[in-house]
């Protein structure tokens, strides 16, 4: 491999090697400590609420680098109402959970409006939420914390002691369902990856070298098995990965595969282009907003249930996390690119970061510090390696 | 003998692809008015841009001799320190601020960390009286109207000490009495001693104003009439402005098949989005036949651009009224989803802007404007968006190793016809073209003018936009000719010439001045 290539392979891939490197950094700083399959499990399960945010935090900043700011507020405020309702007014959890997601569809709804139909600046508009939401937060708990008892919520939305997967087979010591659901999905991948390759072939596209697929491919299906190899030593798959999956699928084909996705992309990349194609760019702002405001309420739901409690304090900087990891993970500050997969590499970094930096017992000060540092470099890769392209 | 104040020696300035000026020669003497004029991209423009630095020394060949002295400015503060102050067409005003803050913005009163406010307003009301301003300075820019900020700018000039003052187009936006006004003002600055470069495509502005006139024609100054010694008429001036002649640079369609009534447009009136009062179109009725190129040839700023984006879709403007027809049905365009379905497509003149999506590929720009052509209850069939991108790439000759290349990355024609690509897969029956070989080099017009015959050989209309006289005679069946909102004439396509077009356009441009 010439230069060139290496630098090209280096740059297509510079969250990933990040990743790498800053994983193995830990490894050896904490003396393997952050791969023990507890702190893996946990990676997942402290981190649940960061890969829902990011993934609908992308979509907003694919619009222009439009962030939204009251995201943590209404993770709290969606967790107040669904706590008190169940807890307080004794509401069946399924309808509480309904309510919960109508009232952060209904909040989303609300700061889309002004912020696509209005044309409120996004930044001002979700300020005014964060200030809002985190005030009626507030009000509503009175203050105070309202614990939460329901075990079939708590363990769905990855809390308590016992929010993993049962266990359909029965060996001491070791979660077979969850090292049998890693070598599926790994398989599965292996699989897709064959057709559409065969599929290319047969409609005379072009392809990929073979060598190249086959790295991938054991690289891949190497850290999904090792990954789900740690989490059947421990108690098997979290819930909350279950619902973070999804959440993953449904947006990266939303992004990648739909119209609606192709919209998103055209409105950031250039929002008068988009307009005279025929896209009702208002719209998509629209939809940006109110989806966003969807996913803070499931990202809610996630946050009292690992709690097992609301408290009027919930939710606090997560909006950081999540605008934080969109960019590490590549979204552009200008819109128009990102992927929901650079995303959640750029949040299992943070999640990385933020562990090992525990394990270390490095000052949560410095640990602030550190992340901010990760961002700003982030970013300054992006507008560098852009203005090089110009 | 007069003093030469100012000598541009062989001035050649290239830009990728185009020579914009070959070797210009022009000279200005001392306490005259002089005016340039030429067509839109002549190079007149150039030429000012040169003499203030904002192309710097090194970017062009040739002399700047001014005062005597060899000048090397390499931005406009060098340029303005000498004396030397352009006022672009444009206002270059901050609406926000007061007229005084504008005044003396980038040439502050008082010390760096303590601007002294009483003085800038004592001097900027002073300035304000010489150009005839009863308005305090204090008043924001914004709170007056155009004429008067065209004023201001003025008195923003004279606050650097100009000597020597280049006015862009001044009275482009201006009524017939702040045009006066404007004029008046700068004749009485040549009594006191003030040079002055004057663009104008007005015909007798130029003639109530100018001492010497220099005609610029595709980047050489032609002639330089002296109002002393040559008689100066209308026909003279645009004989210069556009003397040659159309030679074999348009393709010829095999046959013309000229059929029914595609587009018609009864009584169209537009008003500016942001000042409501102000009407762009003005009664405007025009229609376009199946088979047909039909032109629209004016200069800039005459409302072709806004005509056709309020056309497609109400994309431009406010207040809008009048009837379309399409294929002798009336129909209602509240948006462009709405014109793309009834088969408009309008390819914008500023394909960066408002074009294409400079960050994505050239495949997904293609399927842009039709997505639903290659999806399927909105999910993207990925082998047939690619399938239609290699194909349009094959019609139109797109030059790009892949249809998955940044489409930023393609040269002005290639992007162009990417552009069209996009239009075309949107498979409409009517296309307005705007400016649709601008900035682009002579091989791919052609190819450009090959895919108009092409598409109006299907049955299909194409409404072109030009400011190039020479594409619009040469390539269209019918011409409007459109100046200040309105449609000034219509010509058939081989009854035009330059001339006639010309003097369309400046005829009514005299009555409005």
């Amino acid at each position: 491999m010439n230069r060139a290539k290496v630098m090209s392979f280096i740059k297509a891939n510079t969250m990933i090697i990040a990743l790498v490197v800053i994983t193995a950094f830990f490894v050896w700083q904490t003396g393997g400590k952050i791969i023990l399959p507890q702190n893996v499990s946990n990676l997942i399960s402290q981190n649940a609420y960061v890969f829902v945010l990011a993934t609908g935090m992308l979509l907003c900043i694919l619009t222009g680098g439009n962030i939204d700011l009251s995201v943590g507020s209404v993770v709290c405020i969606v967790g107040a109402a669904g706590a008190t309702l169940m807890e307080n007014r004794d509401v069946h959890w399924v309808i509480a959970v309904i309510f919960m997601l109508i009232l952060g569809i209904a909040i989303g709804a609300w700061q889309g409006f002004w912020i696509a139909y209005v044309r409120v600046p996004p930044f001002i508009c979700t300020l005014a939420g964060m200030l809002i939401f985190r005030g009626l937060s507030n009000i509503i708990l009175d203050g105070l914390t309202v614990s939460l008892t329901n075990t079939t919520f708590i363990r769905l939305f990855g809390g308590g002691a016992d929010c993993y997967i049962s266990d359909l087979f029965s060996v001491e010591g070791f979660n077979l369902t969850a090292m049998v659901a890693g070598i599926i999905t790994s398989v599965i991948y292996i699989i897709i990856q064959i057709q559409g390759r065969v599929k290319k072939i047969r409609k005379g596209y072009e392809i990929e070298p073979i060598q190249n697929m086959l790295i991938r491919s054991v690289i891949i299906s190497a850290v999904i098995i090792a990954f789900s190899f740690q989490l059947s030593r421990y108690r098997g798959i979290p819930t909350a990965l279950v619902i973070v999956v999804i959440v993953v699928l449904v947006y990266g084909y939303i992004t990648s595969k739909t119209v609606l996705g192709r919209h998103f992309y055209a409105v950031g990349g250039n929002e008068k282009a988009a307009r005279l194609s025929g896209i009702n760019t208002n719209r998509i702002y629209f939809i940006a907003y109110t989806n966003m405001g969807f996913l803070s309420a499931l990202a809610g739901m996630l946050t009292i249930a690992r709690f097992t409690s609301a408290q009027p304090s919930y939710g606090q900087n997560y909006e950081m996390d999540a605008i934080a990891s969109c960019f590490i993970g590549g979204a552009s500050a200008y819109g128009g690119t990102g992927k929901v997969s650079g995303v959640i590499i750029g949040a299992l970094l943070m999640g990385v970061i933020n562990i090992g930096m525990s394990i270390k017992g490095v000052d949560s000060n410095w640990q602030k510090v550190v992340k901010g540092l990760v961002l700003l470099g982030a970013v300054i890769f992006d507008v560098v390696s852009k203005k090089k392209n110009n | 003998m007069a003093k030469v104040l100012l000598e541009m020696k062989n001035i050649t300035k290239t830009f990728p692809g185009v020579k914009a000026l070959d070797n210009v020669n022009f000279e200005v003497i001392e306490g005259e008015i002089h005016t340039l004029v030429g067509e839109n991209g002549a190079g007149k423009s150039t030429l000012m841009n040169i003499l203030s630095g904002i192309y710097p020394y090194g970017s062009y060949e040739g002399e700047v001799i001014y005062d005597g002295k060899v000048c090397r400015f390499t931005n406009i503060k060098d340029s303005e320190e000498k004396g030397i102050v352009i006022i672009h067409q444009e206002l270059a005003l901050v609406p926000y601020m007061t007229i005084g803050e504008n005044m003396f913005l980038g040439n502050e009163r008082g010390r760096t960390f303590a601007i002294d406010w009483d003085e800038t307003y004592d001097k900027a009301d002073n300035y304000l009286r010489i150009v005839g301003l009863e308005e305090s300075s204090r008043t924001l820019v914004k709170d007056i109207g155009v004429g008067k900020q065209q004023l201001v700018e003025i008195a923003k000039a004279l606050a650097k000490n100009a000597k020597l003052l280049i006015l862009d187009e001044p009275t482009a936006s201006l009524n017939e009495k702040d045009s006066k006004a404007l004029l008046d003002l700068i004749l009485q600055f040549k009594k006191e001693g003030l040079t002055s470069i004057l663009i104008s495509h007005k015909l007798n502005e130029i003639s109530y104003i100018a001492d010497k006139i220099t005609i610029i024609r595709d980047g050489a100054t032609i002639e330089t009439l002296d109002k002393s010694v040559d008689e100066i008429t209308e026909d003279r001036i645009i004989r210069g402005m556009v003397g040659r002649s159309i030679s074999d640079r348009f393709p010829k369609r095999e046959s013309k098949n000229i059929g029914e009534m595609a587009l018609e447009v009864e009584n169209w009136n537009v008003y500016h989005p942001i000042y409501e009062d102000h009407k762009i179109i003005d009664d405007v009725s025009l229609y376009a036949r199946k088979g047909e190129v039909v032109g629209i040839a004016g200069l800039m700023g005459a409302g072709r651009t806004e005509l056709a984006m309020s056309l497609f879709g109400k994309s431009y403007g406010t207040d809008i009224s009048g009837r379309i027809k399409i294929n002798g049905r009336e129909v209602n365009l509240p948006n462009v989803r709405a014109a793309i379905k009834e088969g408009l497509a309008y390819v914008t003149e500023d394909r960066k802007d408002n074009g294409l999506i400079l960050g994505d590929t050239i495949k997904h720009n293609i399927t842009l404007a039709n997505l639903s052509g290659v999806s399927n209850k909105g999910i993207i069939d990925a082998d047939k968006e690619y399938n239609v991108a290699v194909d349009q790439r094959e019609k139109l000759n797109i030059k790009c190793p892949t249809v998955e290349q940044n489409v930023g990355n393609l040269s002005g024609g290639n992007q162009q016809k990417a552009l069209l690509a996009k239009w075309m897969f949107a498979n409409p029956e009517i296309l307005i073209l705007d400016e649709p070989t601008r900035g682009i080099d002579v091989g791919a017009k052609y190819e450009i003018y090959c895919i108009i015959n092409q598409l109006v050989a299907e049955g299909r209309t194409v409404i072109l936009i030009s400011s190039e006289l020479l594409e619009v005679i040469g390539m269209c069946d019918r011409i409007y000719i459109m100046d200040s909102g309105k449609i000034v004439g219509e010509v058939e396509g081989d009854k035009a010439t330059q001339e006639n077009i010309m003097s369309h356009i400046l005829k009514t441009s005299n009555k409005g001045a």
